[in-house]
């Protein structure tokens, strides 16, 4: 069928336009995220394994048991967790990616991180004013529905191969869900509370820190577990750009046709998602 | 008397108009169209419509009415919580409604604060944190406020309860958290919207009491916001009745129930039980004739009573002190036994009350005799005025004169 409406021609053109004008900026994001992978992925990498396995097991732990830390509650509530948390680890290491699996956390930290500091506070705009919420909506759908890989492409045209353009596509990708359950946990606070804000005096500042986030506490951190698990998703996909770690084992394998460690690294992936939305998720679900 | 107290809030022709068409509407409204109309011409509704009343220093002003009234919608414009459309909100001859952002803010902060139907605590704070809110707000030293909070949490008895999360607690005490949070700023204007609306009755009736106990001590101005009529009378110093968004009437409990200015008022006190509401000072009769104690002799008091065509005529003495009841049968004994003086026919025997006894405390003491009851001033005990058996039944019970007749006739035949 003939091409009508050619689309494509003027995002391709308006995307060049962007490389162009904005080559600055595209280089320092990129020193900025390889500095912060790279110095993270060091840190980590330094603790030793069975240093790190303590680690992740006591914050395990903690997150579940939460206050009843030395109590048989505590113990009841937290104990599964803490086990499979050990065993999933040393699977990890068994296997021989724990290097990877690494790669991968750090990977999945920074870009949360950075969808965070951007989410957050769009959320609270949103929240805030209806026109910001009617503006941005569309942006936010359009993000998520737009499938992954599309995102790849601009992203290897900014930053070429390597870990930026991974994180880049995976900030795009995992970014709604904070704004979104933001706006949500905001919108959500009773209006008798606000109200009684309002009638002590208190300041739109003080509505916000003092009534409005506290109380959207527990939907927000629902959001940065999304965040977090949606972002892990990614990595594998961005590793078609070349980021490093499990995903990108997942690739080879997949190449190579390698059944043993494809599902060996998917594994991997498994255990890491597992640990990391049981973690996030108890946090959120505190009261 | 109210003309000398101190007014701490005037509001003066306020209005509220919800809408977007407000300025139409309220010119609609000038004219003196209906409420109905001005909703169907310019789809707005009145909310208040030129409200006027007076709130006094110190005292407990009610305004009640049903859901829908206006009467939630005008205590919110005191604050500007909702903004006036129309008319103004004087606080110590000070107009609110001119106020700046930034001084309406110190005024919530400093001035007024509010109580609320659904408590409106911060169910992430401590209750000694949420009773600190309002001064966490005004960015005072933790120290103190923590020390303020902690005084406002005895003052409403929830002394030991500091740690604990509001949702650990029962409606009545969350509510006693909302009224220590308002306490605790300190300032001398209370709003109170449906504070006590959403709890059980039992509970209800000891936050009013305790409202009024703590009120003894504090002496805020309170506006009080109720839909339920005996709560307005147990708590008000006087009382606002609000129907669609017009104040219809201002007066105390009494004036409200024994002189109603509309049908609609007519109708919403009807059920109330007047008993302990009316009391003696509206019953009483005051162009009563009385016998001289030193100057009439029986003669003289059988001359007063033939003029003023009763059988029994109150005495008093030379210092004016009510004394007690001569009757006709017994003055014309004396007449003939030639006495001079009145004292072998006076009965001392006989109630006396006070004029703020009410019908309900008065019921009891006109069983046994036939005699009226004297109400008499507290300190001089002077009289000032007697309430009739048959008017006193007549209020209780709501029968007519002849009825009343009859039933004193069958008790006495008993």
């Amino acid at each position: 069928m003939e091409k009508k409406i050619n689309v494509g021609y003027y995002i391709e053109k308006a995307i060049n336009v962007l490389e162009e004008s904005l080559s600055g900026v595209w280089s320092g994001i990129d020193t900025g995220i390889s500095w912060a992978v790279e110095n993270m992925n060091d840190l980590l990498l330094s603790v030793p394994f069975l240093v790190m396995i303590i680690i992740i097991t006591a914050l395990s732990y903690y997150a579940k048991a939460g206050k009843k830390l030395f109590k048989k509650e505590g113990l009841k509530n937290a104990g599964g967790f803490t086990i499979f948390v050990i065993l999933g680890l040393l699977l990890i290491y068994g296997m021989g990616y724990w290097n990877e699996a690494i790669q991968t956390t750090t990977l999945v930290i920074v870009s949360a991180i950075i969808a965070l500091i951007i989410g957050i506070p769009v959320g609270i705009l949103t929240a805030r004013n209806s026109t910001a919420d009617a503006i941005i909506r569309p942006i936010l759908d359009f993000m998520q529905t737009m499938p992954a890989f599309v995102y790849l492409i601009p992203a290897i045209f900014f930053f070429s191969v390597g870990n930026t353009p991974g994180v880049f596509a995976t900030v795009i990708f995992s970014l709604p869900p904070s704004v979104r359950l933001t706006s949500l946990g905001i919108k959500n606070v009773q209006a008798d509370v606000i109200e009684a804000g309002h009638a002590f005096g208190a300041n739109a500042r003080q509505i916000l820190f003092k009534i409005q986030l506290p109380l959207a506490m527990p939907t927000i951190l629902a959001g940065v577990n999304q965040v977090i698990l949606l972002a892990l998703s990614m990595v594998v996909i961005a590793s078609m750009v070349g980021a490093r770690g499990l995903g990108s084992v997942v690739y080879q394998s997949i190449q190579q046709n390698n059944i043993a460690m494809g599902f060996e690294s998917g594994l991997g992936i498994v255990v890491l998602a597992i640990i990391l939305d049981r973690i996030t998720q108890s946090f959120a679900n505190r009261k | 008397m109210s003309e000398q107290r101190e007014v701490k809030i005037r509001v003066e022709d306020l209005t509220l108009i919800f809408g977007k068409r407000k300025k139409e509407a309220l010119e609609l409204l000038e004219k003196g169209v209906s409420k109905d109309e001005i909703l169907e011409k310019t789809k707005c509704t009145v909310g208040v419509n030129k409200a006027n009343f007076n709130v006094y220093k110190g005292e407990i002003f009610v305004i009640m009415g049903l859901s829908g009234s206006g009467k939630s919608t005008l205590i919110r414009c005191l604050n500007r919580l909702n903004e006036p459309t129309a008319g103004k909100v004087y606080f110590q001859d000070y107009d609110i409604t001119r106020e700046s952002d930034k001084e309406l803010l110190h005024t919530r902060r400093t001035e007024m604060s509010m109580v609320f139907q659904k408590f409106g605590l911060l169910p992430h704070k401590t209750i000694l944190d949420n009773a600190a809110f309002g001064l966490e707000i005004r960015k005072e030293p933790r120290e103190e406020r923590e020390k303020k909070a902690m005084k406002a949490l005895e003052t409403v008895g929830l002394k030991g309860y500091e740690d604990q999360y509001p949702a650990e607690m029962s409606g009545g005490m969350q509510q006693r958290v909302g009224l220590a949070r308002a306490l605790a700023n300190d300032t001398d204007v209370l709003l109170m919207d449906e504070a006590f609306s959403a709890l059980d009755p039992l509970i209800k009736t000891d936050m009013q009491n305790e409202l009024l106990e703590i009120q003894n001590k504090v002496h805020k101005t309170i506006v009080f916001i109720t839909h339920d009529l005996d709560e307005a009378i147990k708590v008000g110093d006087r009382i606002a009745i609000m129907k669609d968004g017009i104040v219809d009437q201002i007066g105390t409990a009494e004036e409200i129930l024994t002189d109603p200015a509309t049908d609609y008022v007519e109708a919403f006190v009807e059920k109330v039980d007047r008993k302990t509401i009316i009391t003696a000072e509206t019953l009483m009769f005051e162009k009563f004739t009385l016998v001289q104690y030193k100057k009439d002799g029986p003669q003289g008091a059988i001359r007063k009573m033939r003029k003023a065509g009763v059988d029994i005529l109150p005495v008093e003495d030379e210092n004016l002190k009510f004394l007690g009841y001569v009757r006709l049968p017994d003055l014309l004994k004396l007449e003939e036994t030639k006495e001079k003086t009145v004292e072998k026919a006076l009965q001392t025997d006989v109630p006396s009350i006070y004029k703020s006894y009410t019908v309900e405390e008065m019921l009891p003491l006109i069983t046994g005799h036939w005699y009226p009851l004297a109400v008499v001033d507290e300190e001089s005990g002077k009289l000032i005025g007697l309430i009739t058996q048959t008017s006193l039944i007549i209020e209780a019970t709501k029968f007519g004169g002849k009825e009343v007749d009859e039933v004193k006739k069958i008790a006495n035949d008993l």
